[in-house]
């Protein structure tokens, strides 16, 4: 099972992200451990400069604005 | 994924959309004068002209802004924040600062990722002052405020208004960096100072079909919240231009009453809108007698000084670095507003 983490710190955009991810691997039958992390500290502790960031297994895929869609599945696959 | 895509059709469709937009705007006047004309209102009563300045300036500033952040968007393609980290990295103070501010304006850049992006710099050997230039400018010089200034107030209110911001930005990140402040960092910032972080970057975009694309997003996600903001604005605006009388606003925020820059300033701090509900109220201000540069200080105000931001900047800086920020900015823009009434 894959381990996504949602960088983010409660913006808009980064609820857009987390809501996408749980809704594409719903739509696709994926289950996944979604978390939202939300420490500051953590959140650099990853090198993102702009949030949202996504991480999957413990590797940053995604930085800054909400992914597309077809991003989404490209992880999910 | 779509590496097979080809770009010929985005970039044709693209050209079609700007000669599209390119006819609806020199209708605009045309169209605008026959819809009032149409409503029957008198264009000489003060509904009229107030009906009159909505009816044309909204669509006008809706126009201009799809257009501009469509561009923005795909000059944003090119320049991520890491890419700019990475040019200002080890940079001096001076021209660091100099480059800090200019590439703040082209960079993507939410104030809710304000922090992440301020401890990035900080650890890939960005200076504090001239991340600060950066922080300062990046809000305040925007294309959303440009785009309004130039549309409603033309572009050498536009050009003042890039060229005082990027002053603003560079001359506070050149004070704050004299003045050595790294130790009112908060602790858990200082001991992340000068460790490189991992990775963490994002594919960027490489073929045209994908900068397009990457523009209609900035165009969906920009205008697509600020869309309300302006026609609220416009309409205030349009309020005033019909019913406030003439010069009413000289009395207050006139060229020769000395406490209207600081005061202006003051007010702003506490108001969090952006640039696209307040420039349609400062222009009809303006067209009331109140003089540019009291209105420049406000407008910068609202935008670069505000009390949120500083909540968020509260937990990796120290009280003392908040309130330097905070002086040393506000000095600033008292400075522009003063000077432009001085002047002008």
């Amino acid at each position: 099972m894959k381990n996504i983490k949602v960088l983010g710190t409660g913006c808009a955009n980064c609820k857009a992200a987390l809501k996408l991810i749980g809704d594409v691997a719903k739509a696709q039958g994926v289950e996944i451990a979604l978390e939202k992390v939300e420490d500051m500290a953590a959140i650099v502790g990853y090198g993102v400069l702009s949030t949202p960031g996504v991480v999957v297994d413990g590797k940053v895929v995604h930085a800054g604005g909400v992914p597309s869609r077809e991003k989404v599945l490209g992880w999910l696959a | 994924m779509s590496a097979k895509e080809t770009s010929a059709p985005w970039l044709a469709g693209t050209a079609l959309a700007i000669a599209a937009w390119w006819l609806a705007y020199g209708h605009l006047a045309a169209l605008s004068a026959a819809a009032v004309r149409l409503s029957g209102v008198d264009p000489g009563t003060p509904l009229g002209s107030a009906l009159d300045f909505f009816v044309f300036e909204s669509p006008k500033v809706l126009l201009l802004l799809a257009i501009i952040v469509f561009f923005m968007g795909i000059v944003q393609t090119f320049v991520s924040p890491e890419r700019t980290r990475a040019i200002l990295s080890g940079r001096r103070l001076g021209i660091g600062n100099v480059l800090a501010a200019g590439l703040g304006v082209v960079t993507p850049f939410c104030s809710c990722s304000a922090i992440p992006l301020f401890i990035g710099f900080l650890q890939a050997g960005v200076p504090l002052g001239v991340t600060f230039s950066f922080l300062i400018s990046a809000p305040m010089v925007n294309e959303v405020a440009l785009t309004l200034l130039f549309g409603l107030l033309g572009w050498k209110v536009a050009g003042l208004y890039l060229a005082l911001g990027l002053t603003v930005a560079v001359v506070s990140g050149l004070v704050i960096g004299h003045l050595g402040m790294e130790d009112s960092l908060e602790d858990w910032v200082r001991a992340l100072q000068h460790s490189p972080a991992s990775g963490g970057t994002s594919e960027a975009p490489r073929t045209w079909a994908e900068r397009i694309r990457a523009g209609l997003a900035h165009d969906r996600e920009i205008v697509g919240k600020v869309w309300p903001y302006i026609l609220l604005g416009v309409g205030v605006g349009a309020g005033i231009h019909g019913y406030v009388p003439q010069n009413f606003m000289a009395a207050f925020m006139g060229k020769n009453v000395w406490w209207a820059v600081p005061a202006a300033v003051l007010i702003g701090v506490p108001m969090y809108s952006n640039a696209a509900g307040i420039i349609p109220v400062v222009q009809a201000l303006l067209a009331k007698g109140a003089a540019l540069g009291t209105v420049l200080a406000f407008m910068m105000s609202v935008i670069a000084l505000s009390a949120p931001e500083m909540i968020i900047l509260r937990k990796v800086l120290k009280p003392r670095l908040i309130a330097v920020f905070a002086g040393v900015v506000a000095a600033g823009i008292l400075l522009v507003g003063y000077v432009f009434n001085a002047v002008l």
